[in-house]
């Protein structure tokens, strides 16, 4: 009898769900963190799959990303495609096959 | 290095937006002579802020003036704003939240008659006034 997983699914994609393959568009700011170019490859079913990916993949990305407890940072703009991750979800929301999620920094001050 | 008929544009929006604060990207590329940046194109934006004191570009005009940048070959060098009450000088929160050292924060004081317009870099925190070149 099996009771655990088999075949040869890589750890880290036991905890991305139906991960998909997506493009992550990456600002000018953090293309040093990551690997230096404007858009990264990445997987995950929702955007917080992907960002845990991507902190795998790039771990100085994390604090960008994320706030210590898991949030989504307050001051950065998520985008799957064209749509607003704020009015999908925000984390939770869903990353189909072949997306782009765009990583903006918010442009505010006072 | 500005074109004048941007800078212009600029200055207008911010007029529109009173009595909120205006804002908007620069989009450009290294000047060919190497001097440093041109702005070749701008995109005002909405502020979903609405307000005097506070202005937070429009998530979804950011995103379109990427796109529009990058289908131009250009790439977005920067930000401006207007101050409705105040000189045209960083406040503290614009030195907090300015989100990319390599960008340019121009900031369009309204608090006289006349525009006073005054570009800047802010870098961990510090503030420097750089040289803003409007062609003839």
């Amino acid at each position: 009898m099996v009771t655990g997983k088999v075949g040869f699914v890589p750890s880290h994609l036991d905890q991305l769900g139906d991960a998909v393959p997506v493009v992550v568009r990456l600002p000018n700011i953090l293309r040093p963190i990551a690997s230096g170019e404007a858009s990264v490859n990445a997987e995950g079913a929702t955007v917080r799959a992907v960002f845990d990916d991507l902190v795998r993949r790039y771990p100085g990305l994390r604090p960008s990303l994320l706030t210590p407890e898991g949030d989504m940072h307050r001051h950065l703009n998520v985008f799957v495609n064209d749509d607003d991750v704020r009015y999908l979800g925000k984390l939770e929301a869903k990353v189909g096959d072949a997306d782009t999620l765009t990583l903006m920094p918010a442009v505010a001050g006072g | 290095m500005v074109p004048g008929h941007l800078w212009d544009k600029m200055v207008a929006h911010c007029l529109d937006c009173l009595p909120l604060e205006g804002c908007g990207l620069l989009a450009g590329r290294a000047d060919e002579a190497g001097r440093g940046e041109e702005v070749c194109d701008i995109f005002p934006a909405l502020t979903a802020a609405r307000s005097a004191r506070l202005y937070i570009v429009e998530p979804r005009d950011l995103l379109r003036a990427d796109r529009a940048a990058e289908a131009a070959g250009l790439s977005l060098i920067g930000a401006w704003h207007s101050h409705t009450h105040t000189p045209a000088y960083p406040s503290p929160t614009d030195v907090a939240q300015a989100p990319d050292p390599g960008w340019h924060y121009v900031l369009v004081s309204l608090s006289d008659l006349e525009p006073v317009v005054r570009s800047y870099r802010i870098v961990n925190g510090v503030v420097k006034e750089e040289l803003v070149v409007l062609p003839a």
